[in-house]
């Protein structure tokens, strides 16, 4: 038996027994620790951790000096590519005269172990109607003598790619106004500006007034055939609007003829100024002044000089339109193209990829059916991107687009509106491909907003959905932000689907313009992305196109990290307004 | 101090116990007649899985009861976590629910205002009522419910939002768009949680700024806002340092009277301080309720005395 233990009043404040020998029980526990002492062994180097460190840091460091080397080439190119080169004139051994920008310098591989290897330079010539090249390689060895000439002249050139040549004469009509290098140069200089306005005009009466009388004709044609497919070809209606468009292409025809009337005249005062150079080899070439871009001294510029020919160079870069195969003039449709698809990608993608996360992580009850949703979704971010694109043709195009057209452009079939592609299909398909990275992103997000949160509002009285809008996804919108950059970073980069689904080498109109209804998502549209496939392993000039290609990677690394700051921008905010210091 | 020759408790297992203990008379285990055979039984019934008394003390009986629980049982999947535990929680006083770790104290607490309904595996039997209203009827409106209790939980769970739309926010959920009243209620509760003019300058702020005890103040101001019937508290002051449980004490000293408060506690001096009433409840099963006074100074039972002197547990 046991003695009770006495119930007499205790403190309220209760003590613990002496442990000696009260708690028998636990005797044996603490006997066991003794005994001799086990020798211990010195702490090894690789207990100490410090060959992981080394590890550790120096794969962050491979990795680090793999980006900065990417973005060290990137840049040095594509930085380089609009700077002026000096004109090099050559006289070769054979007496031939060669007259371009120096593009490259390289040894001549089989000089063996020779201390002063023989070099060789690349030469851009142009002039490609005269010579049929535009690049020309020459030995240093076969050189026999070399000069900058100091009036030299490139003409950055509508048609057939640059020009270089020393000005002789200028000619209006046909008949010299002015003799010698300085005297047509500078004749040119005084002519070329009014000539581009009036060519400039020109082109805008085209595409501008000409294209509002096409588009016009064009949607009265449609409207009387579909007068036609409504009451039959054969029925009196049909007959009145065939009457009424006959009746509108005629007065449209007038005020055709009257637009194309003034665009003649002014391309025949513009073709009466003409530019004579001498080339390399001394042939007298006129060249028509409107169809000369620009036109540079390059040697006689002071570096001020061929840095303003730089931005000028830029500035078209950035906001003209491609010529030449694209690997001249501007890329701004491709840049609007980028940015604009992007951003309806961005619409798609945030909300579906938000609710269907929502979904798994807040309503559905835990289970396999929930994990195998789950890994289906991650796996999908691991499907290539050109099934995506086949995925989008077939369902987007073909069967979406065709129904669209079948019901809401019947009159303009057998051509198709959305029944191929354009920007909206690529937007979708590359939601779609872009839908897993928000969706895990997201469902992070979610998983890490604390379970404290959501108690605390259930006991306040709030429903589920009170609590998702006001506590779990304010908490997690950092976090869904970080996916979404994710997505736009993916997206604006990817190629191969839109190849498929509506980027096109060149598109004749921007998705969005000033006639109703403004954004025209059924047009095809250029990506900068494709851009730089079609300037890399399309081109005619490759050799010319090769440092376009770095300039156009070097702003889609750029419009991409301007995007990603915007997003990044939004999460900063939102991160301090709900006090998540770091996420 | 203890005498060393008090042996531990069940050490005598030779002697079965009754399987179905009768509660003991008020006062019978007074004057050291009760005896550890006895006691021994008790923890022998429970390991047995068999039913036990509980030992509820006739000034429990007495109160007027804001809340009532009945019989009630709680199963996670297949494991029982409460046993039939039936109590009445006084109007306006502190009860404080003591017991060692896993005895089911903090279930019982959210099963109060149903959050356990948050877990699929949970199922209930028995009933609770609130002023008379069932809460585990099949007609129960949770959330209608749920507006009716307030919750204040271990660890501080302020909202990540600013100080005002805390305190606020049961209002908010409510669609209350007033400002005057917003203002009004945010500054009472603020005031009654003794927060008032520590974030009175800084309402705007975000709440995730605050110290661990002002965030444990904001939350029983959050609870408050709503002026509920029944004040719940699972170990309000666990994750807080000794001041700052000074000052949450003193808090629940000063809503006594108003409130109803139904707080679970790990430290025995806490529940001596702050409760009115005592519950102790031991691995699922109440094993006695009384007033604060008796249960520490004059238990019923054996094992209710060995672990408030922390002799187990």
């Amino acid at each position: 038996m046991v003695t009770p233990p006495p119930v007499t009043p205790r403190p309220v404040v209760p003590t613990r027994p002496a442990s000696g020998g009260a708690a028998g029980g636990r005797e044996g526990s603490t006997a066991s620790i003794t005994g001799t002492r086990r020798e211990r062994r010195r702490t090894s180097l690789f207990a100490h951790g410090e060959p992981m460190v080394w590890v550790a840091g120096g794969s962050l460091c491979l990795a680090l000096l793999m980006i900065a080397g990417l973005i060290v080439l990137v840049m040095s190119q594509g930085f380089a590519s609009f700077w002026p080169g000096a004109i090099t004139r050559a006289v070769l051994d054979d007496g031939t005269v060669v007259m371009g920008e120096i593009t490259r310098v390289e040894s001549v591989a089989d000089a063996g172990a020779a201390e002063d290897p023989p070099q060789r330079r690349l030469l851009r010539t142009g002039n490609f109607e005269i010579t049929q090249e535009h690049f020309r390689w020459v030995d240093d060895s076969e050189i026999a003598s070399i000069e900058t000439p100091e009036d030299a002249v490139l003409l950055e050139r509508l048609a057939w790619g640059r020009f270089y040549g020393l000005p002789v004469a200028f000619e209006i009509d046909g008949g010299i106004v002015a003799e010698g290098p300085e005297a047509a140069w500078a004749s040119f200089q005084q002519h070329h500006g009014e000539v581009r306005d009036r060519w400039d005009e020109a082109r805008h009466l085209e595409h501008g007034e000409i294209g509002a009388v096409n588009a016009a004709i064009e949607r009265r044609r449609l409207a009387t055939r579909q007068v036609g497919l409504d009451s039959g070809f054969g029925s009196p209606e049909y007959a009145a609007a065939q009457g009424s468009f006959a009746k509108l292409d005629a007065e449209q025809q007038l005020i055709y003829d009257e637009i194309q009337g003034r665009v003649m005249a002014l391309d025949a005062e513009n073709d009466r100024y003409r530019l004579v150079l001498a080339t390399a080899t001394g042939h007298r070439t006129p060249i028509e002044v409107a169809s000369v871009v620009r036109a540079v001294q390059p040697n006689a510029l002071g570096t001020l000089g061929r840095a303003g020919v730089y931005v000028a160079r830029w500035y078209e870069y950035l906001t003209g339109e491609p010529r030449e195969a694209n690997s001249e003039g501007g890329v701004f449709p491709a840049i609007f193209g980028t940015v604009l698809m992007t951003m309806i990608m961005t619409l798609f993608v945030v909300p579906f990829g938000v609710l269907a996360a929502l979904y798994l992580r807040e309503y559905a009850k835990q289970g396999v059916l929930v994990s195998a949703v789950r890994i289906a979704v991650n796996n999908l971010a691991g499907v290539p991107s050109i099934v995506f694109g086949v995925f989008g043709l077939g369902f987007f195009c073909s069967i979406i687009g065709a129904s669209l057209d079948q019901v809401l452009f019947e009159s303009s079939l057998p051509s198709p509106t959305f029944g191929t592609g354009g920007i909206l299909w690529a937007s979708l398909t590359l939601a779609l491909l872009t839908l897993p990275v928000v969706i895990v992103a997201t469902e992070e997000a979610l998983a890490a907003v604390p379970n404290s949160m959501r108690e605390g509002s259930y006991a306040c009285g709030a429903s589920k959905w009170q609590t998702i809008k006001r506590i779990v996804l304010p908490k997690a919108a950092p976090g869904i932000m970080t996916g979404v950059v994710l997505a736009i970073a993916r997206g604006a980069g990817e190629v191969a689907p839109l190849m498929l689904v509506g980027a096109v080498k060149l598109a004749p109109e921007l998705p969005f313009d000033t006639t109703a209804p403004f954004f025209h998502l059924e047009r095809s549209f250029m990506h900068l992305g494709f851009h730089i496939y079609d300037l890399g392993f399309q081109s005619q000039n490759s050799e010319a196109a090769k440092p376009m290609v770095f300039t156009t990677t070097l702003l889609l690394i750029g419009i991409v990290v301007m995007l990603n700051i915007g997003a990044i921008t939004i999460r900063t905010r939102l991160n301090k307004r709900f006090g998540n210091a770091r996420i | 101090m203890t005498p060393p020759t008090q042996t531990p408790v069940a050490s005598d297992a030779t002697a079965p116990g009754p399987a179905r203990l009768a509660t003991p008379k008020p006062g019978a285990s007074l004057g050291g007649d009760s005896n550890a055979p006895r006691s021994a039984s008790v923890i022998d019934s429970i390991g047995r899985k068999e039913f036990v008394e509980p030992d509820i003390h006739d000034e429990m009986h007495a109160a007027d009861a804001v809340l009532e629980i009945q019989d009630f049982c709680l199963h996670y999947g297949e494991a029982q976590a409460l046993f039939n535990v039936s109590l009445t929680l006084p109007r306006h006083q502190v009860t404080a629910l003591i017991g060692p770790s896993g005895c089911g104290k903090s279930t019982l607490l959210r099963s109060v205002n149903r959050l356990n309904d948050l877990i699929d595996s949970v199922t209930t039997s028995g009933d609770m009522r609130l002023e008379g209203d069932s809460i585990y009827g099949p007609a129960v409106d949770v959330i209608e419910l749920r507006k009716r209790m307030g919750m204040v939980f271990q660890k501080p769970n302020p909202f990540p939002m600013s100080i005002f739309e805390n305190v606020v926010y049961p209002l908010r959920i409510d669609g209350e768009r007033n400002k005057a009243v917003l203002e009004e209620v945010c500054e009472q509760s603020l005031r009654a949680a003794a927060l008032w003019n520590e974030a009175k300058d800084r309402l705007k702020d975000s709440a995730l700024g605050l110290s661990g005890g002002q965030q444990q103040r904001l939350c029983i101001a959050r609870a408050i806002a709503a002026e509920p019937e029944v004040l719940l508290m699972d170990e309000p002051c666990s994750a807080l340092d000794p001041i700052a449980t000074g000052r949450i004490e003193d808090l629940i000293d000063e809503l006594r009277g108003s409130y109803s408060v139904l707080i679970v506690t790990h430290n025995m001096q806490q529940a001596s301080r702050t409760s009115d009433f005592t519950a102790f409840l031991y691995r699922g099963y109440l094993i006695e309720a009384g007033p604060t006074q008796t249960i520490f100074t004059q238990p019923h039972r054996q094992e209710t005395e060995d672990y408030i002197t922390g002799r187990f547990g």
